[in-house]
């Protein structure tokens, strides 16, 4: 994304009419942090610098920010993100089953990705469909009820469309 | 879509839409395209009910409505104008949906709502146990209207309060008449809409904020969700009513980046606003002005505290920061102007108040919690999903009546509410009329909605580890109590479960816990020890069976117990040889046994076991020795 095309007027809103030049920076700040990521998979280090630069933010300002939040990532990613819901409901209803199995066929744990940057596993706190429990996020499609037998159900859809990974 | 430009013209295109809009014969299906719903297939249904619908030359109009909240039997839909609710509805079923239901007017029999296999099933809607002990005024809309198209949303009423206040009652008067409902804040705390609306509006300055708080982070609870997914307009017209009443002028909806269909939803509501003039400069004409926008979090819980969100609106790291100044005072809220916070749910019940009026609100719950709450019921219960139920209902009502009971026939043993916040009530609690009041007084609290039903099999230890462990992941780091009182009690705890508990750890527990409610800086410290003090309060016993005994009664903790193979039970399949790590199975010409000497209670035969022969024990003679209490 062109970081110098940024408008930070337009990127605020409406509400640019009454606030002060730093504040409206600052204001776009995690939005501009998430297209950001939403194009990269993560947030490299140079376009934070240029960022820095756009929005007169020292780079060690944006990384305090940045870090705090769980959803902004420093080093690149798999394709698909699987994210194990670990939710009250699901874990009443068995999601450590689920995230085991996974990091034993992946042989990653939670938070890592596998050095083919095909999959990174992630637990998350809950994704609102407890009626489903236990829950597992592939990228945006939600899969729900996960039993042991669906666990091969869902190591199968993880894999498809040629992302077939590892000793297979 | 052409911009109304007074209140005249507003009442005008909603009695046209009135008409035009969900005609009475027209064939209808209302299918429900929440996210639990969509994940079970719902879109595939919807499209392959309209092939068919083409190629039977038939015409039926498909409503894709959010959650309709039965989201354990998704996905489900309701036919019109037969009024029969279908669930678990595949796409192969499209084709009977068309030719019985919408030919015919007949209902397909095997999608209709039984109990058990042997009950009656339930044509329609209301005769759905789940359904009958329902109210619904912050869910009214959600499972009725496309949330996508304004033009339904005015049709059923949509945007009416909104005329009625800038047409016939001034600011003082809505916030009046929300301060006589007695409306409080649904995201937790109870705390009265009208008094913080009135001290917002006495802030003493021109500029003022609307903030919506729709960071819904609890595990458990969607509720927040669910409305912004199935009802933006009605958030937005709650919104604007509040900014009405206290002169605001900007507004924020905060949303969890969790949530990427809410964002879609409320950005497109936004937009559709805009272009009709309910939104933006003079709305409908009047001389009262309101912009409204999302702003997205970036997976921080903390943020669902006011200070924290703001912080992050602000573009900042979401620490909270200590009160007063409150966020409704000058200095103290988004940028230093004063804001008004409430939850989703909060203004989503704005509309109805100002529509039918404080009296109507307050006939229903309790006198001092008006109104009904909206639950995220899951958990071990049949029925999970969400439900709206009038404040005063009972713990039993919901989680039998409504929930259907404990799954699998199992015995109850607690229900959580409250989520991270809240505490565990056992059972002599069922009776208890649920509203704001009484769950604190208990020792839990009403918290965003989450209720999570546990049974017999569940380890309430295990549970407030559970809570503890998000709690501590989750603790910004800004005061030393939560951050490090987080830590040590998920030590303890930790300890406990893995059979290391010792004597005087209990007391321990329950000496940080104190010093971490009084000593937090925000609401996510001071109630971060609420899952132990109310597991300890009324499950003692089991904490004391955890130290003592090395027992878990639920058999979920590793590392308890003494393991033995029931030798009338077993069919010597040999399973559990396999499953041992450590060759503490043995096999004899006849049996097979665990030798305690080599077993380190890893659970491992236990899971393995086919048949349940493996038993669990009280006592574990290794363990205690181990920890110097051999008797």
């Amino acid at each position: 994304m062109n970081i110098d095309a940024i408008d930070v007027n337009e990127s605020i809103g409406l509400v640019h009419q009454v606030l002060g030049d730093h504040d409206k920076r600052k204001g776009i700040l995690i939005s501009t942090l998430h297209k950001i990521q939403a194009e990269n998979g993560y947030l490299p280090e140079d376009i934070l610098r240029a960022l820095s630069k756009k929005l007169l933010i020292p780079l060690a300002e944006i990384y305090r920010v940045a870090s705090f939040y769980k959803q902004f990532h420093f080093s690149p990613r798999g394709k698909k993100i699987v994210r194990v819901c670990t939710g009250t409901a699901c874990h009443v209803r068995g999601a450590a089953k689920v995230e085991d199995a996974l990091k034993e066929r992946y042989q990653i744990k939670a938070g890592q990705t596998t050095p083919d940057l095909k999959l990174t596993l992630e637990t998350v706190g809950c994704v609102g469909c407890c009626g489903l429990a236990p829950v597992v996020t592939i990228n945006e499609d939600v899969m729900g009820t996960i039993g042991p037998k669906k666990i091969k159900h869902l190591i199968h859809v993880i894999e498809e469309e040629g992302v077939a990974h590892g000793e297979n | 879509m052409e911009k109304i430009k007074s209140l005249e013209e507003f009442n005008n295109l909603r009695l046209l839409l009135k008409e035009e809009v969900f005609k009475d014969d027209v064939p209808r299906v209302r299918m429900c395209m929440g996210t639990a719903c969509a994940a079970s297939g719902a879109g595939k249904v919807a499209a392959d009910i309209e092939r068919e619908l083409a190629s039977e030359h038939k015409h039926a109009e498909i409503v894709k409505t959010g959650c309709q909240g039965f989201c354990q039997q998704g996905p489900v839909m309701k036919v019109e104008p037969w009024g029969y609710y279908y669930q678990k509805v595949k796409n192969t079923d499209a084709h009977e949906i068309v030719s019985a239901t919408i030919s015919g007017g007949f209902p397909v029999r095997k999608l209709l709502y039984r109990d058990s296999v042997a009950d009656e099933p339930c044509e329609m809607v209301e005769t759905v146990p789940y359904y009958k002990k329902q109210v619904r005024i912050a869910l009214k809309n959600n499972g009725v209207i496309d949330p996508r198209q304004i033009y339904h949303y005015i049709a059923v009423d949509g945007y009416a309060a909104l005329a009625k206040a800038l047409s016939s009652m001034t600011p003082d008067a809505v916030l009046q008449e929300v301060d006589n409902a007695n409306l409080r804040g649904r995201g937790g705390a109870g705390f009265p809409a009208g008094t913080k609306w009135k001290h917002s509006k006495k802030s003493g300055s021109s500029l003022k904020f609307v903030i919506a708080n729709g960071d819904e982070g609890d595990p458990g609870a969607f509720m927040d969700r669910s409305i912004m997914e199935g009802d933006p307009h009605g958030l937005l017209e709650g919104m604007l009513l509040c900014a009405y009443a206290i002169g605001a002028t900007y507004g924020f909806v905060y949303v969890r980046h969790e949530y990427p269909l809410a964002v879609v939803n409320l950005k497109h509501a936004i937009k559709q606003a805009e272009e009709m003039g309910f939104l933006g400069k003079n709305i409908m004409g009047t001389d009262f002005s309101c912009h409204i926008d999302v702003r997205e979090g970036a997976g921080a819980f903390v943020c669902g505290e006011s200070t924290s969100l703001v912080a992050s609106i602000e573009g900042d790291r979401g620490f909270p920061r200590p009160r007063p100044p409150r966020l409704s005072e000058k200095g103290g809220g988004a940028w230093g102007y004063p804001s008004n916070l409430n939850n989703i749910e909060t203004y989503a019940c704005v509309p109805h108040i100002i529509e039918h009026g404080a009296a109507w609100f307050k006939s229903i719950g309790t006198e001092n919690s008006p109104g009904t709450k909206v639950f995220a019921l899951t958990g071990k219960v049949k029925n999970t999903g969400l439900v709206e139920v009038p404040m005063g209902i009972t713990l039993r009502e919901i989680i039998y009546d409504i929930g259907g009971g404990i799954l699998d026939g199992k015995k109850f043993k607690a229900v959580q509410t409250g989520g991270p916040s809240g505490g565990c009530l056992p059972e002599e609690f069922l009776d208890l009329k649920v509203d704001f009041d009484s769950l604190t007084k208990v020792g839990s609290m009403m918290g965003s909605g989450g209720m999570v039903v546990m049974d017999e099999d569940t380890c309430v230890v295990d549970v407030a580890k559970f809570f503890l462990s998000f709690t501590k992941e989750e603790s910004c780091g800004k005061c030393p109590p939560c951050r490090i009182g987080t830590y040590q009690m998920l030590e303890i705890l930790e300890k406990i479960t893995a059979g290391k508990g010792e004597p005087g750890d209990l007391d321990r527990l329950e000496k940080i816990c104190h010093l971490v409610g009084k000593g937090s800086l925000c609401g996510l410290g001071q109630s971060a020890p609420n899952p132990i003090l109310s597991t300890l309060k009324y499950f003692r016993q089991e904490y004391e069976e955890h130290v003592h005994d090395k027992f878990c009664r639920a058999r979920v903790c590793a590392g308890l117990g003494s393991y033995t193979i029931d030798h009338t039970e077993c069919f010597l399949c040999g399973l559990c040889k396999q499953a041992c790590a450590f060759h503490a199975v043995k096999e004899s010409r006849r049996a097979y046994f665990i030798d305690q000497d080599e077993c380190t209670q890893c659970k491992a035969c236990f899971t393995a076991c086919p048949i349940g022969a493996v038993k669990i024990g009280k006592g574990n003679k290794k363990a205690k020795e181990r920890m110097g209490l051999g008797r």
